[in-house]
């Protein structure tokens, strides 16, 4: 898909376009090209060996005047990788592997045949879907943010700017004054990304109005929910929809100095924005006198160190200064004094992205999407127990039902929906009854969780409610940056209670006591960590009681977790004596009795570990 | 080493804010922040050593011990947690005879946990080093640390 073109600085908005066209006229749209998703999920799919399979393939018939191949972004079905999409057909193959390369171009790409076995079938209802439009998972969601990840290579600006990009940096530097962009944003009503939910062109409008020089921008990748990915597969996928964001944002505020901060732990995702600052540079949309506007913005790239806190805008500052990642009390907002005390405006990845689509299509456009008080579109990474794993962008106000079933494809095996977790280890579990909840800001804060940065957790009647709150609590009691006493100190003792409740030690009085260290916590914590960190206990206590009255009173875990709690046991009329757990078992506490004899297990040397429940297809081995 | 620590300052202009930047590449060489590094840095960067030491505690990806040639990073995250990461790192560990952040004597693995890498639709994840391994099971554990043991 990469087209050379006479690319340098370009020093006017006509430039621009002039670029733009060349690019689209050098391109013929009828030339095959094989797209290869490259996102991190797909590489644990060996996707990279599959780009190097087909180049190799494509070399070797002298393809290559023929059929471009191309290593995009994410396409977030990550339960299906890896994905390849052959236009101009538009035909969508999953779980593609090296052994099919030769295949696919034998039959698809030199015939135009499809390969049924490559198609996505539905699991359901057995029915073929060629294009990925029509794939249930696809066909459902509204990807104005992810969508452009199928069509580029993300380390090509030439391919963004091909499909429009930078088109409403342009826009703002020559059409639009500072104070135009942010009523444009205000009038979209676009609100935060990374959780808060604070309307972005009022935070804007108060960096620019603030006084004091330089003023910063920054942009906050350090996205350390776990279970939340759209930023990373924003950033690698398309760093450049998020720089143009920025600059915008920088130009309205009147900034000439921004940093994007990343998670160490996103290597792909530094890369691509680091290459991506540099190619814009080159061509002159980022650094000294963008487009010949007269206005310059210096963007760098700063790495985080691994520490969840420094999401909150804050600790993010003191680590861009080299300093440890501990929040200060925010009675002065970052917008007034930030980093080095300067008025700096914060916004998440995904807040950023959404600034270009604002700008190209008007605040208009933009607020018709979603519900009343929050628009747009929202990512979310619906993970855990459900069968369509991935990256799904729908319009704010869908309902949990629908993301769950109609997208993810409802729950895996024949296992029962239990809850679903949204916003992290700030946010909070939603039961069933709940399940028709329109998804936005303001709806998820009434139930008692919050939209975060857009995780969504599903869990099955396999996972145990009490241990899911402790999971969070140790996960807040590592991360808790230690600064204030409610935080470091009550966390530790929220999750002392709670470990003894999964041990069998719990007492009557340990869920009025949580509560009332909850309402401390709230009330008394620095910042958002220990303020929310109570949201996973309230909200299981509140819909989830009755497990934590067997685990307390009958001292048993009815999902099957705790393992003070439970026992293993072989199911002797499923048995068939096949021997694997005998050879998976570490402890050597199943014994082989004979062919089509049921094993025997040795509670007194069975550590729970569950390898042998992991290895038996059968069914064969029960929990209690 | 004081030659690449010099190295690295600049790379980063000598800028105190790219602190952790720059602890980040010289662990990427060592593969820990061994002390001397960390006396050159602070001599460099015109930051006392304290203050380093301070920042390289606080944050969890930097490590003050050598570690073993392979880095074996079991993914906690919610995701991984509700498919079961934790029996993964408990295999683990029982196999490698080493609690989370610990070397074994021979060098060989450093077991580590990480709070979400990101690939959550893949989990439980393990990353070996720079390799990403999605959809573990308890029975896999053993045979993957077989292939790197050679």
């Amino acid at each position: 898909m990469r087209v050379k073109a006479t690319t340098g600085l370009i020093n006017s908005r006509q430039g621009l376009e002039d670029l733009r066209r060349s690019l689209t006229a050098g391109r013929d749209p009828n030339k095959t090209c094989i797209a290869i998703c490259t996102g991190t999920g797909c590489h644990a799919y060996d996707c990279m060996g599959l780009v190097a399979a087909f180049r190799e393939e494509i070399g070797r018939q002298q393809l290559g005047d023929r059929v471009d191949v191309t290593a995009t972004g994410c396409r977030g079905f990550c339960e299906r990788g890896a994905l390849l999409t052959i236009y101009p057909q538009g035909i969508f193959y999953q779980r593609v592997k090296s052994e099919d390369v030769k295949e696919v171009i034998a039959e698809t790409v030199l015939q135009g045949k499809v390969i049924d076995r490559l198609v996505y079938a539905d699991p359901h209802s057995k029915e073929h879907f060629v294009h990925q439009e029509d794939v249930p998972f696809y066909r459902k969601q509204q990807r104005l943010l992810l969508g452009n990840n199928n069509r580029i290579d993300p380390t090509s600006i030439e391919d963004y700017i091909r499909i429009g990009g930078y088109a409403a940096l342009g826009k703002a530097l020559f059409e639009m004054s500072p104070e135009q962009i942010i009523d444009e944003v205000k009038e979209s009503g676009l609100r935060g990304r990374g959780g808060g939910g604070f309307p972005t062109g009022r935070k804007w409008e108060s960096t620019r109005h603030a006084e004091g020089q330089p003023k910063y921008v920054i942009c906050n990748c350090d996205e350390g929910d776990p279970g939340a990915y759209m930023d990373r597969s924003l950033m690698e996928g398309n760093p450049h929809s998020v720089l143009e964001g920025m600059v915008i944002g920088a130009y309205a505020i009147g900034s000439e100095s921004g940093y994007v901060y990343v998670r160490h732990e996103y290597p792909l995702a530094v890369a691509n924005v680091t290459k991506a600052i540099r190619q814009a540079e080159e061509h002159g949309l980022l650094g000294e006198n963008i487009l010949g506007s007269g206005f310059s913005l210096k963007v760098k790239v700063s790495r985080g160190g691994g520490a969840f806190i420094c999401g909150e805008s804050t600790a993010l500052m003191a680590s861009l200064e080299g300093r440890v990642g501990e929040p200060r009390a925010k009675y002065v907002h970052t917008s007034e004094k930030g980093l080095y005390g300067k008025p700096s405006n914060l916004n998440n990845v995904e807040t950023w992205a959404n600034v270009p689509l604002i700008i190209n299509n008007g605040s208009g456009w933009y607020s018709q999407i979603g519900t009343a008080g929050s628009k747009g579109t929202k990512i979310f990474s619906l993970v855990g127990k459900v069968n369509n794993t991935g990256l799904v962008e729908v319009p704010m106000g869908t309902t949990l039902r629908e993301i769950i079933y109609g997208i993810g494809g409802g729950i895996r095996g024949d296992k029962r929906f239990k809850s679903v977790q949204t916003g992290g280890p700030s946010g909070g579990f939603i039961p069933e009854s709940m399940l028709d909840l329109p998804v936005d800001f303001d709806e998820l804060t009434k139930v008692g969780s919050m939209m975060g940065s857009g995780g969504m957790i599903v869990m099955d009647e396999d996972n145990c409610m009490v241990d899911m709150a402790r999971y969070f609590l140790k996960f807040l009691e590592e991360e808790s940056c230690g600064k204030c006493l409610p935080c470091r100190e009550g966390i530790k003792r929220m999750l002392q209670i709670l470990t003894d409740i999964t041990r069998g030690r719990g007492r009557d009085e340990d869920m009025a006591l949580l509560e009332r260290l909850s309402g401390n916590l709230v009330d008394a914590s620095l910042c958002a960590l220990g303020g929310t960190a109570a949201n996973p206990i309230l909200t299981t206590i509140q819909y989830y009681r009755d497990e934590y009255v067997a685990h307390i009173r009958d001292k048993r875990c009815p999902a099957g977790v705790c393992k003070e709690l439970i026992s293993y046991f072989i199911i002797d009329e499923k048995c068939p004596g096949c021997g694997l757990c005998v050879k998976a078992c570490p402890k050597e506490a199943i014994t082989f009795v004979a062919k089509k004899k049921p094993v025997l297990l040795d509670q007194e040397r069975c550590i729970k570990c569950g390898a042998c429940r992991d290895i038996c297809k059968l069914g064969a081995v029960g929990v209690k | 080493m004081a030659a690449r620590v010099e190295a690295i300052v600049a790379k980063f202009d000598g800028d105190k804010g790219q602190l952790v930047s720059i602890l980040q590449d010289i662990q990427e060489e060592h593969r820990y922040l061994p002390r001397e590094a960390l006396e050159k840095a602070s001599q460099l960067l015109n930051i006392p050593l304290s203050q380093i030491y301070s920042v390289a505690t606080f944050f969890r990806a930097f490590s003050l011990e050598p570690r073993g040639r392979h880095l074996i990073k079991v993914c906690l995250g919610t995701a991984c947690h509700v498919r079961g990461a934790n029996r993964i790192l408990e295999r683990a560990a029982l196999d490698l005879g080493i609690e989370a952040g610990q070397t074994t004597s021979d060098m060989a693995f450093t077991l580590e946990t990480v709070n979400c890498v990101g690939c959550c639709a893949l989990g439980p994840v393990v990353v070996v080093d720079d390799t990403t391994l999605g959809q573990m099971t308890t029975d896999k554990v053993v045979p993957m640390l077989e292939r790197y043991r050679q």
